[in-house]
Order: structure tokens, then sequence, then C-alpha cells
């Protein structure tokens, strides 16, 4: 057995378990934490295929922002999961009966799947030598060359949709005191105090 | 002996000496850094700092490590215990494993991978989980508030660090620190480094630097006047120790991220002199000397004044060069000094 598969075999199996654990794993943050492990032995994954710089956006992306973004929200949420998870056995016939729904509509969906005939070659071809070109460079002329519209797009979407989430949470308060940085700035001793010369015995 | 270190179990012992070396420098280097940490604050401050164990106190801080090791690891009743102990460990292994990357010579280099500036920024956004972890296993409210908010600062300022780097790799047109460094090689010396054509967001990435390693002026995690120490205070003994040594270690890694991304590296200074690892560790030694100046003569910020500043002058400011770079580069403009991919490869 060679180093990489070594590795491969290591990565899997932790991936796998991780995910399991996120699963049984009583307590949410410690979910969280699995999660991140499963992302992390998936990058690990990556790394193998020769595709490092996935690998890297993924531990950046996922690891990086969103799931301390996750782990922020599990960690503030005071939820009870103990009792939520007593309640678990008067949903189970639904849960199941969604279940086999959902896996009968996939079982049907792969029975009847046809791939044209020029599909394989189609997938093939886009991708370069990985001797030639490393992945980076071939990941950024896709992108940036061939489908520039489509990410162009995708981008725009993504900006849409964040303008929109802060134009529903934005509200101005006007009962709060703000910092005015620009006024404070623009302060001067001159305008803002005054010396009075205060004879003694007589105040003000 | 050549067959044996070709292979694969001779290959495996080889990687493992070359990492000890690297963590034995960092570890070494931490020793000093620490000393010399709080001997310039002292200087500052018109005191004499450690002066007792050793020759000048030199072997202060190996005291301190030792009385760390010594104590007693305390566990607060409700803290949750495997996370507990675990956070103060990812702290101190994230921050060592970014150095595996690094290189100090064109030949002295762990590991020479073509992504090398995207795996800094990976394990360094890895770096946050320790602090979380910590907050929130302490099951305690000052810890809790002092990971929450370092997460919330981390997060801000790795974007600007993330945009800054991407100037420096438009102007490369790669993401290896050899090519960025090989890059920065001229016929001027110092002026060939890209310091001179990226000056603004030097000034950017050392304050981001100080702002992603928590380090005062940006200490809010651990501000003591309203925190006590933030995500630390629960901690004792060996696991503090953790902490700490993984805090100085990210900040060393910072001085040598500055130094490769805009101070040439190994380079020398001089057009003539010989090139070589001496010029990179004194160029870190010459950043953490200002990181500690830093630390010294400047007061703490206000939380709100970190987001924004974060948020809303360094974020725009970072934005707009990488678009002001990708022009200059594409025309070449000023002597192609924003185009180097020739050089760099």
């Amino acid at each position: 057995m060679s180093v990489a598969d070594f590795a491969f075999y290591c990565f899997a199996s932790v991936t796998v378990a991780s995910g399991l654990f996120v699963v049984l794993a009583r307590n949410p943050v410690h979910s969280v934490l699995w999660l991140i492990l499963a992302f992390l032995s998936s990058a690990g994954l990556f790394v193998l295929l020769g595709a490092e710089f996935v690998a890297m956006l993924l531990v950046i992306v996922y690891v990086g922002a969103v799931a301390v973004l996750f782990l922020f929200v599990v960690m503030m949420l005071d939820v009870d999961f103990s009792e939520l998870k007593a309640r678990m056995a008067a949903y189970f016939p639904i849960a199941a009966l969604i279940g086999a729904v959902f896996l009968a509509q996939l079982v049907m969906v792969f029975g009847v799947w046809q791939s044209s005939d020029g599909a394989a070659q189609l997938r093939g071809a886009p991708t370069p030598d990985p001797a030639e070109i490393h992945n980076t460079k071939a990941l950024g002329n896709l992108l940036y060359d061939q489908y520039i519209h489509l990410f162009q797009a995708a981008g725009l979407i993504l900006l849409v949709a964040m303008i929109g989430a802060i134009v529903l949470t934005l509200r101005h308060r006007t009962d709060v005191k703000r910092q005015d940085v620009l006024a404070q700035m623009y302060r001067d001793p001159a305008r803002a105090m005054e010396l009075k010369d205060v004879k003694p015995g007589q105040g003000l | 002996m050549t067959n044996f270190l070709d292979s694969g179990f001779g290959l495996a012992l080889t990687i493992m000496a070359q990492s000890l070396m690297v963590i034995a420098f960092v570890m070494i280097s931490l020793l000093f850094l620490v000393y010399g940490d709080r001997k310039i604050w002292a200087a500052v401050q018109l005191r004499r700092g450690p002066n007792v164990v050793g020759a000048f106190g030199l072997l202060q801080t190996v005291a301190d490590a030792l009385k760390y090791v010594v104590k007693e690891v305390v566990v607060p009743a409700g803290a949750d215990r495997p996370v507990f102990l675990l956070a103060p460990m990812i702290a101190f292994v994230m921050a060592m494993l970014a150095w595996a990357v690094i290189p100090f010579s064109d030949r002295l280099v762990l590991a020479d991978i073509n992504v090398a500036i995207l795996y800094v920024l990976a394990i360094s956004s890895l770096e946050v989980y320790g602090v979380i972890m910590g907050g929130w296993a302490s099951n305690s409210k000052y810890p809790f508030l002092g990971s929450l908010r370092s997460a919330a600062q981390m997060i801000s300022y790795e974007v600007s660090i993330g945009l800054i780097i991407i100037g420096v790799i438009l102007s490369t047109g790669s993401l290896n620190f050899g090519a960025i460094v090989a890059a920065q090689d001229g016929s001027f010396g110092i002026f060939s480094w890209y310091w001179l054509p990226h000056l603004p967001m030097v000034f950017l990435f050392f304050i981001s630097a100080l702002a992603e390693t928590n380090r005062p002026p940006f200490d809010l995690p651990e501000a003591e006047s309203e925190l006590v120490a933030g995500y630390q205070v629960e901690y004792s003994s060996t696991p503090f120790l953790l902490f700490m040594a993984g805090e100085y270690i990210a900040i060393f890694l910072m001085c040598a991220l500055m130094t490769l991304l805009f101070f040439g590296g190994w380079l020398s200074p001089i057009p003539g002199l010989p090139d070589g690892a001496i010029w990179m560790v004194l160029k870190m030694a010459g950043f953490f000397f200002l990181f500690a100046m830093v630390k010294a003569i400047v007061p703490r910020y206000r939380y709100d004044q970190l987001m924004r500043l974060g948020w809303k002058v360094f974020l725009p400011m970072s934005l707009a060069w990488v678009v002001i770079v990708a022009f200059l580069a594409k025309f070449e403009l000023f002597g192609g000094a924003y185009a180097r991919w020739a050089v760099g490869g």
C-alpha cells in the first residue's frame, strides 16, 4: 500500500466517521465540530485527487467562514435538544414515509436515466492535462474565459440576495444614540468649549 | 544510504526530520521573541524588564514555560472537558502548521506547494476555532464574550488580508512563495521589492495582521479592563501556555508573511551582497520589533471602532486596490512594476 493509498483510507474513514458523529452527537455544538472535521478530511481527499485549489477553497470558505457562522448560531441557541429528541418517536412514522418516498423517487430516476453517447467525452473535454497546467490556472481559464457570463450572472444573483437580506433586516432607529465619526473629527476646540475666567468668591 | 533515503520509509523519516528542524527553529525563536517583546516593552516604559534568570534575563521565558508546565490544570466544573482541553491544542497546532510552507531561502523550504498562500490563509482561518472552542467550553460569560469578539474580529480582517494578498498575486501570477520572492528580485535591491509598488497595502497588511493575531491595539478578545482575560480566563497551566505560544507563533508568522510578500524574503537589500536565509530572519526580527513597539505605544481600540475600521475603511480600500492593480498589471504601466509574470512565472 503506497503512502497515497494509506492517506486516502485515513481521510475517507475520518470523513465517514465524523459524518456519522454529526448525526449521533447529543450536543449540537459537538455536531458542528464533527462537521468541521468532515470538511477538513474531505479537503484532504481533494488534495489526493490533485485538486489542491479546490481543497484550499473548501477549507477557507466552508471551514473558515460558513462553519464559524453555524457554530455561532448553534452556540447562541438555547434549545433543549434532549426534549426535542424525546418526541422523536411520535414523528418517526411520517418521517419514515417521507424518506421512503424520496428513496423510491431516486431509484426511479436512476432506473430510467440514460446518458447520451457523447456525455463521457463532453465531460472529459474541458479537463486539461495536469502535468502541463496546474489546476488554479486551469480553473481560472475555465471560469473567467469560457464561462465568464455564467460566472458573472452567478455573482449578480448572490449580490441581489445579499442586498435583499440587508433591505429586509435593516432598520434605522432614531431613539438610540449613534456615533457620527465625521462630526467627531470635524469638532474643533474653539466651537466645542468655552473658557470662563471665574473670579474667586464670585462664581459664575 | 541514498537508496534508503529514496525509499518510502526513508522519505518519511527525512520529512519528519525536516519538520522537526522547522519546529525547533520556531520554538527557539519563540523563547527569545517573548523575551524581546517584554524587554522592548520595558524599555519604552523606562523599566528594566526581565533581568534575573540567566544573563540579562535571557532564560526568563524558559523559567516561565517550566512554571506553566508543572502547575495543576484546573478544569471548571461546568466545562465541556474534551473541547476545553482540545481548544488550546488546536490553537497551537494550527499556528504551527502554517510554517510548513514558509520558505527561508530559495532552497530551504519544507513544502514547496503551488497554493502556498492559500494554504496559509486556510490554516490561519482555522486558528479562530481554538479561541471559539475555548470560550464556549469554559461555560462562563467572560470567556464566551471574548471568543465571540475574537471570531468576528478575525473573520473581518481575514477578508482584507485576502484582498491585499490578491494584489500581490496579480502582480506575480503565482500563488507560490518562491515565485513571489523571485518576482521581487531586481537590479535595484531594496527598491525592486513589492513594498514600493504596493506601498499603501503594506500599511493595511500590517494593521490587519495586528487585528488578525489579536495583538494590541486590537487585543479586544482579552481586553482585561472589560473581560478580565477574555477566552483565557478559565485556563491555567499547560493549556494556557499553548494558547500563549500559539498567539506568538501566529504573530511571528505574520512577520514572515510581511517579509515574503512585500520585503523580498531572503533577497539582500543592497545589490551585490549575497542573498540568503539570514536576510529573511533579520527582516522577520525587524517586523517583530515593530509589532512590539505598537504594543507599547498605542492605546486599545474600542470594539465598534475596530469593526468600523475593518469593514468600512480597510475592505473598500483593499478592494479598490485589487481593481487598480489589475489595470496597472494588464496595461503594464510604470515600467511593468505591477506585471512581473515573466520573472515570477
